[in-house]
């Protein structure tokens, strides 16, 4: 499992708003940089995956934890 | 009179109950003695600044004018019960009986195969259950696709819920079935029955029903086919052996649907005993409905092929517009494989619910399977299977009243509402 550079906890918001927190972060961090999105719609499990496909980002997977699932991506470019 | 003057004079402010057919009745007559557009017409256009444009056909296409028509001469001659021995029961079992043979003859079976049922959803449901039941002794394995719709996903829950069994098959990205774990799972043991829609309701993708069909019948497993999408639009491939429709989505009025079981089809009715409808479907049915429903289906049907010549190059001028004209847009589903008259697409950090919102403020009707537009707050399980952006969704589907006008006017103002919604919420540059 990778270990994230950073968290952005999303929880309580809705699609949306989990990916564009994403979109935000993940370019003010170097290139290969992992991001974990804690988000608990459940709609982040099918846009967060989307969106790393549509902007060519890389979505290595879903942790579940105790703070509910987190989406991980890696800033590819 | 028009469907409109009906439907504003049904939907002004009514006192109670009983205010509505004396407050009707007088309107209409009102209306057809001075012979001019009504007060009601007159508030609803200017309500809006340019004619609104329904673009909302996959969920109540408007009535076709033979269902209009069809409708009111059957209310004066169709009222009656027609299971009784007196005249006017006659009357409206001969009604009953013609309306039944249209329908059968239109969609090519046997007028004892075919039962009508109060919705496309209690003949889904029906459908479903009563296959299950049917062939209980073999197994208690429901097999169907991911993208069913809620109807028949609904029908499964309580089949589980009962102690059976279900095998959803995944689709790819574009709608479409994975035929070799569709076959893989009907060869299973315990199968009952499998379910396949005929073409997705929210994408549009058009099933491989006739291969999906050979894979059942080798392993002599029924298929039930959920035609709402199809029925009176294309023509529905053969191999099935239960089928259902609904007539709100031809052109016919809601509240009707058609449940079609294929002759030495193991199905038992999951309802309660009723005589009905050769025991198919219990309670009187909605009789004006139902003529109005078959002679529109047969109406519909005598147009599909010129409609779906006409609309199809719409469709696909609004999927290659919305992907040139819209930035971060996902148009979703089969681009060649699908329905002539619907198209889906996502527009990336938008919110699906004020988009439907700022189109329906500038007289657009359209709809959308997005999560935040659903009650249940779940992403639609469609694009969940197709793992495509579920965020930001639009459907857009066309009927015999949408002109190119209509939808030039749509693709002219969707870009403007789609930036204005971004620049709100601080999205362009990301
Ligand atoms: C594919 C499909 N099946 C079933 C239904 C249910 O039909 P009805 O609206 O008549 O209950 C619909 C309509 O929403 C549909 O699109």
């Amino acid at each position: 499992m990778t270990f994230p550079d950073e968290v952005l906890d999303c929880r309580g918001q809705r699609c949306p708003l989990p990916v564009i927190a994403a979109a935000r972060r993940l370019p003010e961090l170097p290139v290969g940089s992992v991001v974990r999105v804690l988000a608990d719609d459940p709609a982040a499990a099918v846009d967060i995956p989307a969106w790393c496909r549509m902007r060519g980002q890389e979505f290595l997977g879903t942790v579940t934890g105790a703070d509910g699932p987190g989406y991980d991506v890696r800033r590819r470019h | 009179m028009t469907g409109l003057t009906v439907v504003g004079s049904l939907s002004a402010p009514i006192g109670g109950i009983m205010a509505i057919p004396a407050r009707y009745v007088g309107f209409r007559e009102r209306e057809e003695r001075a012979g001019v557009a009504s007060p009601a017409v007159a508030n609803r256009r200017g309500t809006v600044s340019a004619s609104p444009v329904y673009l909302d056909a996959a969920t109540a296409a408007p009535p076709h004018p033979v269902t209009r028509q069809a409708l009111l001469a059957a209310l004066d001659d169709g009222w009656a019960d027609p299971a009784r021995l007196y005249g006017q029961a006659r009357r409206a079992r001969q009604l009953l009986d013609a309306a039944r043979e249209a329908a059968a003859a239109t969609l090519g079976v046997r007028a004892d195969e075919l039962s009508f049922t109060p919705s496309g959803t209690a003949a889904a449901h029906s459908a479903v259950l009563g296959g299950l039941l049917g062939r209980r002794r073999v197994g208690r394995v429901l097999v169907h696709s991911a993208i069913e719709h809620s109807a028949v996903l609904h029908a499964a829950e309580k089949h589980v819920a009962e102690g059976g069994s279900v095998g959803p098959v995944p689709v790819d990205r574009l709608g479409r079935l994975d035929l070799p774990a569709w076959s893989a799972a009907v060869r299973a043991p315990g199968v009952a029955l499998a379910a396949l829609i005929a073409a997705s309701h929210e994408v549009g993708t058009v099933q491989p029903v006739a291969e999906a069909a050979e894979a059942c019948a080798e392993v002599g497993v029924p298929l039930f086919v959920d035609g709402a999408q199809v029925v009176g639009r294309v023509p529905v491939p053969a191999g099935w052996s239960v089928l259902t429709a609904s007539a709100h989505k031809w052109g016919g009025p809601p509240g009707v649907g058609l449940l079609v079981v294929r002759k030495g089809t193991r199905w038992e009715s999951p309802w309660p005993a009723d005589e009905r409808e050769s025991g198919r479907t219990p309670g009187v049915v909605n009789l004006p409905a139902v003529v109005a429903a078959a002679a529109s289906l047969r109406a519909a049907a005598a147009d599909a092929a010129a409609e779906a010549a006409r609309l199809a190059p719409l469709v696909d001028r609004i999927r290659a517009r919305v992907a040139a004209d819209v930035p971060d847009v996902e148009v979703v589903g089969d681009p060649d494989r699908r329905l002539p008259h619907l198209v889906t697409f996502s527009c990336l950090y938008v919110d699906g619910e004020a988009l439907l919102h700022a189109l329906d403020r500038r007289g657009f009707a359209v709809s959308s399977g997005s999560s935040c537009t659903s009650s249940t707050l779940r992403p639609s399980h469609v694009l969940e299977a197709m793992g495509v952006l579920s965020h930001g969704n639009v459907r857009v589907s066309l009927h015999r009243e949408t002109t190119e006008a209509d939808v030039e006017r749509f693709l002219a103002e969707l870009p403007g509402v789609v930036a204005e919604l971004r620049a709100e919420a601080g999205v362009t540059a990301l």
